[in-house]
């Protein structure tokens, strides 16, 4: 954080759109996301958050407009470059930690991945920064040899966000994170990403249909309907005054125990 | 396809005629319904071209249109195939399976260039010309007037860690190799040390990552600097790919923990050599076991040359 350019936005999204066929993506999507924060979208399945975060990524190509990381276009970039981003300033959450894990490889050897394809060799050194990791993210020390596939789902999921932040990046996007794990082992994994966010001082995009999860984590909040972004705002401000209808509608519908 | 080689192709005219496959005339003794090496020129000229790109970079991969050839797959197809399209008519061809001459693989691959190419084979490492070998490289040390062709079950180093072909390749062309290292990673965290004894990925010229095929990590100091052309065919896989003379090739490892080229902790029983690569052979069912050489050229010379390992005097006697 001490060495973050408070002067340039981290990401500048303009304009991004991207198309089906006929059918669209998301359009016209722009926002900027500053060092240190933390962007909730939301909306319901279909809205193209999904789609719009991929295109963030560079897992999809967007059609139109432009992802500025630090005053360059991403998708000027090229291949070698946006791959070199992607395992190093930017890290990728999946929903399914299956997605984002290697499940014949140990806990150990995934963590150590990222930090091997940064040209790390010494093994112990390696070892040391995967235990620590594992310890992070509340995994015991003793199961750094077993394989992802002996571990539960939430416990899959921690690992993963381990291997994500291990070479210390800047921008995390998080696609659902908390999605198919039951509510207690969602709090704790809640309490974990929010201590982890606030520690590294990362720059969060995470896209979620949940607004216990936004509210928790999120600073900011952008709210898709249909392709099209419909609300903006600081989180508490959308979801206790909801302006556009389907805000209204997505707050209203959540379930009060 | 190396300076030393080029009298033999610049045969007189008036030997061709005696070129087994070449049929200037109906009373030549050498008249064959085959062209020579079995396989037909255009196979041989794409083949040359592939073997020629992989030459030009060191340890890359160069698809190639892999044929039908009358063995099955697994049994060196790729190999035989690379050595057909460098045979000519004046080679002395030398073909070892684990570094026997006298397997099954050896003798029927040995059988059919001797039927379809006509060439002279022999055992002795030091008199071949071209050496097609399944999972060892020679003992004695190779020249530049040789070639050695090896066959390749499996080329592709990062197969088994991204089964996606569209993947690896990209990991090659960004030299993303991190993901060879989580293997070794593996090896150390599961058995204390790196484990991988056969197909041990090395480094070509700085640049790609390679599988040696499956040579014992033992032979893999003889890929670097060696003064013969290394040729690598993978037949199934459609895959040639070379290590060019005098290249430089290095064996992956950790800072802390280093490669090592191991063999097994003895003396050969036949010829008492303690440096080359030895064979377990169980002798009996009471755990009785003998260590010879793998490569049985170099073991017989050593024989013959007066040497004697523990077990070889009880057979004189």
């Amino acid at each position: 954080m001490d060495g973050a350019n408070l002067t340039m936005p981290l990401l500048s999204v303009q304009r991004l759109t991207k198309r089906y066929g006929p059918r669209i993506g998301c359009a016209e999507v722009a926002f900027d996301l500053w060092p240190g924060e933390v962007l909730g979208i939301v909306g319901e399945s279909g809205s193209g958050k999904s789609t719009l975060l991929s295109c963030l990524a560079g897992l999809q190509r967007p059609d139109e407009g432009a992802i500025l990381w630090e005053g360059r276009d991403v998708l000027g970039f090229s291949e070698a470059e946006r791959r070199r981003l992607l395992r190093g300033d930017w890290a990728y959450v999946h929903q399914n930690p299956r997605d984002g894990l290697r499940m014949g490889v140990s806990a150990g050897g995934n963590v150590g991945e990222r930090l091997m394809a940064v040209g790390q060799r010494h093994y112990g050194a390696i070892r040391d920064t995967a235990t620590d990791w594992l310890g992070r993210v509340e995994i015991a020390a003793e199961r750094i040899d077993d394989r992802p596939s002996a571990f539960s789902g939430g416990m899959q999921q921690r690992l993963q966000i381990a291997r994500n932040l291990v070479t210390g990046p800047r921008l995390v996007f998080m696609d659902e994170p908390t999605g198919g794990l039951d509510v207690s082992v969602q709090a704790r994994l809640l309490d974990l990403l929010r201590g982890l966010v606030r520690d590294l001082g990362l720059s969060v995009v995470i896209v979620t249909h949940d607004l216990a999860v936004v509210r928790l984590l999120a600073d900011r909040l952008m709210v898709m309907k249909s392709g099209h972004v419909v609300e903006t705002g600081l989180t508490d401000q959308v979801l206790d005054d909801p302006q556009h209808a389907y805000t209204q509608l997505l707050v209203s519908s959540v379930l009060q125990v | 396809m190396s300076a030393p080689r080029t009298p033999s192709r610049a045969m007189p005219p008036q030997d061709r005629a005696a070129r087994p496959g070449n049929r200037p005339d109906r009373k030549g003794t050498a008249v064959s319904d085959y062209n020579f090496a079995y396989l037909d020129e255009q196979t041989k000229r794409m083949i040359r071209r592939a073997l020629l790109k992989a030459l030009a970079v060191p340890g890359y991969q160069v698809p190639f249109a892999s044929r039908e050839m009358p063995m099955p797959y697994g049994w060196g197809t790729g190999g035989v195939q690379v050595t057909a399209a460098c045979l000519t008519p004046g080679d002395r061809l030398k073909v070892i399976d684990q570094g026997a001459d006298d397997t099954t693989n050896a003798v029927s691959i040995r059988r059919f260039f001797q039927r379809t190419a006509g060439v002279a084979v022999t055992e002795r490492t030091a008199d071949a010309t071209v050496i097609q070998t399944r999972h060892r490289i020679p003992e004695q040390p190779l020249t530049e007037a040789q070639i050695l062709v090896y066959q390749v079950p499996i080329p592709e180093p990062l197969r088994f860690l991204e089964p996606r072909e569209t993947e690896t390749r990209k990991m090659h062309e960004l030299e993303e190799y991190g993901l060879m290292h989580v293997k070794l990673y593996e090896d150390i965290a599961r058995h204390g040390e790196i484990a991988t004894s056969y197909a041990y990925p090395v480094k070509v010229e700085g640049r790609y990552v390679m599988d040696p095929s499956p040579i014992p990590k033992f032979d893999n100091p003889k890929l670097a600097d060696n003064p013969a052309i290394q040729l690598f065919g993978a037949g199934r896989e459609s895959r040639i790919y070379a290590v060019p003379p005098y290249s430089q090739v290095v064996s992956l490892d950790f800072e802390d923990h280093p490669f090592v080229a191991s063999k097994a902790d003895h003396d050969c029983d036949l010829c008492g050599a303690s440096e080359s690569y030895l064979d377990e052979v169980i002798t009996d069912d009471r755990g009785s076991r003998m260590f010879v050489c793998s490569d049985t050229d170099f073991c017989n010379a050593r024989q013959a040359a007066g040497h004697r390992g523990r077990l070889s005097a009880q057979e004189v006697a």
